[in-house]
């Protein structure tokens, strides 16, 4: 069978098995739309969350990311898994005895106002708003090549798929789709890892392949690529820091983990199981399930890496050619059919610039004057060919030449993981404007079967207006996942936080804080690439230049901007009167797990 | 919101807190600390082939984590059996 009729099949079967498992689950009642019923054991819910939260950057990007940048790349690993700790013992629990179905109506609860639950439905929907058009370009993309329609095509199929899931299903069907979504995923990419593993080094656990020594050599892997791409002239691939700058990779580390712990999508997922014990299991499972693809991740990269440098210069790996020498690279014309596959795609380009015919594939910028010395006495003109980043996960296999259905199953994987993000995202949104807009604020004697029907609305809205801007991407698509963390670490996690662990923290001082924490992220963040990314606005100028606060990064600024938040709020907190007397008791029950019935029961106040 | 049983809330929430805090340390550690403020020095060491502050930062924080929540959602469970508010 052909590579896309492969494709078209594997794909096929696993889309009719999602629709197969939302017609199944479908939901019922608002507890069953919104919290799944409340009745999900933690080790499924833990392979929801885990397909939930790996978007189709984790799946496609990451690798690749990490391969470029070396050890600089583990700010993605510890920062995506770390949030999880946080969420596991400051969040989860307690947000599971509340036992409400939304992040801003426990704001709004807590804070016993309608004002703060709104700021909350906004940081809410601006956070989800920019994760999404991400994924559904992703979900484009990923159509687009896989299944050889144009982008546009894809992101309709896309669509109309979310839709069957997550309109008819609500929580219920996205938490069972999830889980098959998860094992489509977690298959798709750890199986090409194993082959690679072992073909580099004999040890088919890819994390301890990373570790191992090259096979027929007695030199570890690492030492080998470092020493590789110190002869391109990269950084030593275990020591690069992003940036140069230590304090940055730390900051940044932080806002990937605060942003995480706050993400509304990701915490929703907590509301779906049984009680309190099995919210603290079931954040435990989910990071078991993502560390399978986190830790494999790292391996995929340096190897990755690895083999590119390998193919294309090949004097590299032996000890006797110096990397310098006429035939050190190869021959355009020589090439691997891989590089012709992806050189269609314009995901890889090669320019010869100094006419030679072969490909000089090397760190034109570094700053080692010896070895750029070198270059240009060998005649090299500067690098030739360009690598997209998200070529590493998706032309492993073929790099690897695995037969089709890996490659297949890999396209699959990329699927599973956009779609199954983007649908706990417009779950999300469309519960924040149901439950927390129409019945919190609008509409509160609507009947459960109204909000049902409010929420089906909302989320087909969602959808369409995520396809539109997936179609129409507003010029800042790549740039705003950054966003998205930096809004939940700035403004929802420090007010949930504070909501549980400072009885006395008032409705003014948890407002201020979350306006102060988002408006220092936004100022910064806009500042670096233009005012709601309109380009030309950008005002670095008035913040004193690029990265001017001690060299942070607009991506990194999240976690300063949470500093910002608590700050204010003890601030302000101070100097009004304190939360009224059944607040605080609230707080008190809050803390406490007895008694956390299922969402169902606690839901009608 | 009555309180639900007979249990010393106060302290309840300060074995919590004190549980919270050892947690909140060894995540710090094992990831901000030795995988980014001294991974250079502990690069020195060598962990199987891994540059040790390496390893920190690209294997080792995930695993500790993993190992951590599950640690926490035991001790949460024993502290909550102690005080008597856990659930049914």
């Amino acid at each position: 069978m052909d590579l896309q009729t492969t494709i078209y099949l594997v794909v096929g079967v696993t889309f009719a098995l999602y629709i197969g498992i939302a017609i199944w689950a479908r939901a019922g009642s608002t507890s069953e739309y919104y919290a799944a019923g409340g009745g999900v054991p933690p080790v499924l819910n833990g392979m929801a969350t885990a397909a939930d939260w790996m978007s189709a950057a984790s799946f496609i990007s990451m690798a690749g990311l990490i391969a470029y940048m070396g050890y600089g790349g583990g700010l993605f690993l510890m920062g995506w898994t770390g949030g999880y700790v946080l969420l596991a013992c400051l969040l989860a629990p307690y947000l599971r005895k509340f036992g409400k179905f939304t992040v801003p109506q426990f704001i709004g609860d807590r804070f016993y106002s309608k004002s703060a639950a709104t700021v909350a439905v906004i940081c809410l929907l601006v956070a989800s708003i920019t994760y999404i058009i991400g994924q559904m370009t992703g979900v484009g993309v990923a159509f687009s090549r896989f299944l050889g329609v144009d982008k546009e095509t894809g992101i309709y199929v896309g669509m109309a798929i979310v839709f069957t899931y997550a309109v008819f299903g609500g929580m219920k069907g996205i938490t069972y789709t999830q889980v098959a979504q998860y094992i489509v995923l977690i298959f798709a990419y750890v199986i090409p890892a194993i082959f690679i593993s072992l073909a580099l080094t004999g040890n088919p656990i890819p994390q301890l392949g990373l570790g191992s020594d090259m096979s027929g050599t007695d030199k570890s892997l690492l030492d080998t690529l470092n020493q590789v791409v110190n002869d391109l002239g990269f950084g030593k691939y275990t020591t690069s820091l992003p940036e140069n700058s230590m304090l940055n990779m730390f900051v940044y580390t932080m806002s990937l983990m605060i942003g995480t712990a706050g993400l509304p999508h990701v915490i929703m997922r907590f509301f779906t199981v049984p009680n309190v014990a099995a919210a603290r299991a079931s954040a435990g499972w989910a990071l078991v399930f993502i560390a399978i693809l986190y830790t494999t991740a790292p391996a995929v990269a340096a190897m990755a890496r690895m083999n590119l440098h390998a193919t294309i210069t090949p004097a590299v790996m032996k000890s006797d050619v110096d990397v310098f020498s006429a035939d050190a690279n190869i021959q355009y014309e020589a090439r691997p059919d891989w590089m012709k596959r992806w050189e269609v795609t314009g995901l890889l380009k090669f320019e010869d610039k100094n006419g030679d015919g072969r490909i000089q594939y090397y760190n034109e910028k570094s700053k080692d004057e010896a070895f750029l010395a070198k270059a240009e006495a060998a005649g090299w003109k500067g690098n030739e060919l360009t690598v997209n980043n998200d070529i590493i996960v998706l032309a492993n296999p073929e790099i690897a030449l695995l037969p089709n259905w890996v490659i297949a199953l890999v396209a699959a994987g990329g699927l599973a993981a956009a779609l199954s993000t983007a649908a706990g995202l417009l779950m999300a949104i469309s519960a924040a404007i149901s439950h927390d807009l129409v019945k919190g604020i609008f509409a509160p004697n609507i009947s459960d079967k109204g909000e049902l029907m409010a929420g089906r609305i909302a989320m087909a809205c969602s959808i369409v207006v995520a396809g539109y801007l997936g179609l129409n991407p507003p010029g800042f698509a790549a740039g705003t996942v950054a966003l998205a963390f930096g809004i939940a670490a700035s403004s929802l996690f420090p007010a949930i936080m504070m909501g549980i662990f400072s009885k006395k923290m008032n409705k003014e001082g948890a407002m201020a804080g979350m306006i102060a924490g988002l408006g220092v992220t936004l100022f910064y963040v806009f500042a670096h690439k233009g005012i709601f990314f309109i380009k030309g606005t950008e005002y670095l100028d008035l913040i004193g230049g690029k990265n001017s606060f001690f060299g942070i990064t607009p991506e990194a600024i999240g976690a300063i901007g949470a500093l910002v938040n608590f700050g204010v709020a003890f601030l302000v907190d101070k100097m009004t009167k304190e939360p009224p007397e059944h607040i605080q008791h609230m707080v008190e029950a809050v803390r406490i797990p007895r008694g956390s019935k299922a969402v169902d029961g606690s839901h009608a106040h | 919101m009555a309180n639900p049983g007979n249990y010393d809330s106060n302290a309840y929430w300060k074995a919590t807190l004190g549980l919270i805090t050892k947690v909140l340390a060894i995540w710090f550690i094992c990831s901000f600390g030795l995988g980014i403020l001294f991974a250079e020095p502990l690069n020195n060491i060598s962990l199987g082939g891994y540059p040790l502050g390496f390893w920190f930062a690209h294997q080792g924080s995930m695993y500790i984590f993993v190992g951590l929540i599950f640690w926490y959602a035991r001790k949460m469970g024993q502290i909550d059996r102690k005080f008597d508010v856990h659930e049914d």
